[in-house]
């Protein structure tokens, strides 16, 4: 699904991901750990194709095709979808318009709106005053309309409530699949910090990644373990 | 960058009314026949629709005629303005009792050579469901159109106004002075929404003050989609009694050659009333100045001022002048402005979800823009999704 090879990015002039390789296969999720400011999120924005992450060296393949220049809204129609962290606020822009215009089929997004009982936000402006709960469930119902093969998840549990974590979780699982156990087609890549959603979705790898390269890789479940007994610097030093 | 031309001063401004010649000097004829489909169709794009059944009244003055005045129901009594002064005997109470006729030379000339206008009173206690519509019409070229309106929601009822103000399809150079005096009394709720559809080499002065007794409301909307010469407005509304309230939303865009000065005033003037101004305003060449001053007189008061301007290309001018004024300590002022481009970041949430760059700015603008008034005719939609695409190509 998605094959990463030796990817060098600069932000604002400033080198951030240094040589990053990563495979991710059809029906696989992975995990992304790893300190503030180690290049996690900008590893997601450019394989979404955001202008400014400047790719310097290195390629994304994509279903087999090469992205790595591709303009952002054709990575979205090739099957791409990313939740983001801090979505924007479009003022005057209702959700129930938004969720039409992601909708890979007619009405899709509004039934999954009613589904998850987030009807009586339909007629906000999107995220204007949506709490952190909010925001994470209005961008995984625009993804979930959008339906893409590879989700980008970023950090989808910050500053949601327990409450809400069950529906965030659930809404992740059907997004990728997992209650499918063969031949599932969708494919995820989430950032975690908290390593709470491996509460609720399977993933199949983790990776750590330190100063713009990733460190390690291994079972999700051990690698995080490692991290909250010896920290990311400990783990940057074993090798797996 | 466009010659954009000053703000008038006091003999300009009487150069410019003599530019014009007065509705009465056109052949009747010409002015008052009876309107044709594409006019029909231009006054519906300006909120105006004459085949509407969801309207409760109708008044349109074309040049300086009344050409049709109605109003289906009891509680509510519509009259030309000319009318309404015989009847009442000058309507004293209302008549430039809260605008003064030598405010400037567009008050005098209106004092001075009336054309006409609307008076329209709704009793105590109507509460009217639907809107009301006026209309003034500007049908020949080179028109002067001299209008003094009074609205007067008396105590406990209910109005809402939509008025259109447009030219014929084909004309392009006018001037039109509307002096509007609204008087909402105790409890009362009136809803002023005016929606202005002129052509390039149009000058439009209005000059329009406001008054609102305890507990009563007034609320405004303004919107301007098209090209003009040259608006100034900026009308003043007291809250004098206790709990009044009063909003201003307007709409404004302004293409390559338009000159809009405007903006709104409030004074509030009596303890625990609340204002609110909120302009949303887009150039791609055009010059807009968007006022907005609130004066906090009274204690416990709470106003708030919101200016947001869109610059879709490197030519025009935003000037947004928000301007805060307490008298007293126990006020809760507040504004805010933004001025700027659209946000990349906005544009590539869009993308990020598979919309390319031009349905990305589209969106965005038409959110931006989004007014969402009750009844208005679906054609005003349609010039608004127009402005949307004219706005896009502009840039």
């Amino acid at each position: 699904m998605l094959h990463i090879e030796d990817l060098w990015v600069d932000v604002h002039g400033k080198e951030v991901l240094k040589g990053i390789n990563i495979d991710i296969g059809k029906g696989e999720t992975h995990c992304l750990f790893g300190k503030n400011g180690s290049g996690k999120t900008t590893l997601l924005m450019t394989i979404m194709g955001f202008e400014g992450y400047k790719v310097k060296h290195g390629k994304i393949m994509f279903k087999g095709e090469d992205i790595t220049y591709m303009p952002l809204n054709e990575r979205a129609k090739m099957g791409l979808g990313l939740s983001f962290q801090r979505p924007p606020t479009l003022r005057g822009v209702k959700l129930r318009d938004m969720l039409n215009l992601c909708s890979s089929s007619p009405g899709a997004g509004i039934e999954l709106a009613i589904q998850y009982g987030f009807e009586k936000f339909l007629d906000r402006e999107v995220n204007l005053g949506f709490s952190g709960g909010e925001i994470k469930k209005s961008e995984l119902l625009q993804l979930m309309a959008q339906n893409p093969d590879l989700t980008l998840l970023d950090e989808p549990e910050s500053g949601v409530d327990i409450e809400n974590l069950n529906v965030i979780g659930d809404m992740i699982r059907t997004l990728l699949e997992k209650d499918r156990h063969r031949n599932r087609t969708k494919s995820g890549l989430i950032i975690t910090h908290t390593g709470f959603i491996l509460n609720y979705v399977t993933a199949d790898k983790g990776h750590v990644m330190l100063d713009g390269r990733l460190r390690c890789e291994g079972n999700p479940i051990d690698i995080f373990e490692g991290i909250q007994k010896h920290g990311y610097e400990e783990c940057a030093k074993c090798q797996f | 960058m466009p010659v954009l031309e000053n703000r008038p001063g006091k003999d300009l401004d009487e150069e410019l009314i003599k530019r014009f010649k007065a509705g009465s000097d056109i052949e009747a004829s010409q002015d008052i026949g009876a309107l044709e489909e594409e006019e029909i169709q231009r006054l519906k794009q300006t909120g105006v629709d004459l085949d509407a059944a969801n309207r409760l009244g109708t008044f349109i003055q074309t040049n300086c005629n009344v050409a049709s005045c109605h109003c289906d129901i009891e509680g509510v009594e519509m009259l030309p303005v000319t009318e309404a002064l015989k009847k009442y005997d000058g309507l004293k109470e209302y008549w430039w009792r809260i605008l003064d006729p030598d405010k400037d030379a567009f008050t005098k000339e209106t004092q001075r050579h009336l054309d006409n206008g609307y008076f329209i009173r709704s009793k105590p206690g109507e509460k009217v469901v639907y809107p009301l519509q006026t209309c003034l019409y500007i049908r020949n070229d080179n028109v002067a159109q001299k209008v003094h309106n009074i609205v007067v929601a008396e105590e406990g009822s209910e109005l809402h106004i939509i008025t259109g103000c447009t030219t014929h399809p084909h004309l392009t150079s006018g001037l039109h002075i509307g002096v509007s005096e609204f008087y909402v009394k105790k409890g009362a709720k009136l809803v002023f929404t005016m929606v202005h559809n002129w052509a390039e080499d149009v000058y439009v002065r209005p000059r329009t003050a406001i008054v609102v007794e305890e507990g009563g409301t007034f609320l405004s909307n303004y919107i301007s989609l098209k090209g003009v010469k040259s608006v100034q407005a900026f009308p003043t509304c007291t809250l004098k009694g206790r709990n009044a309230i009063a909003r201003f939303n307007s709409v404004i865009v302004a293409p390559e050659g338009s000159d809009i000065d405007t903006g709104s005033r409030i004074i509030l003037d009596a303890p625990e009333t609340r204002a609110e101004i909120i302009s949303r305003t887009i150039s791609y060449g055009g010059r807009v100045i968007a006022r907005g001053h609130l004066i906090g007189k009274a204690r416990q008061i709470k106003a708030h001022l919101e200016c947001q301007g869109l610059m879709l290309t490197e030519e025009g001018i935003i000037h947004a002048i928000p301007e805060l004024e307490a008298h007293v300590a126990d006020v809760d002022m507040s504004h805010e402005a933004a001025v700027g481009r659209i946000a990349k970041e906005e544009i590539e949430y869009l993308m990020a979800r598979g919309l390319d760059e031009e349905e990305a700015t589209s969106t965005i603008v038409r959110g931006f823009l989004n007014v969402k008034i009750d009844g208005l005719p679906k054609e005003l939609d349609e010039e608004l999704q127009k402005a949307v695409e004219e706005c896009r190509k502009g840039m």
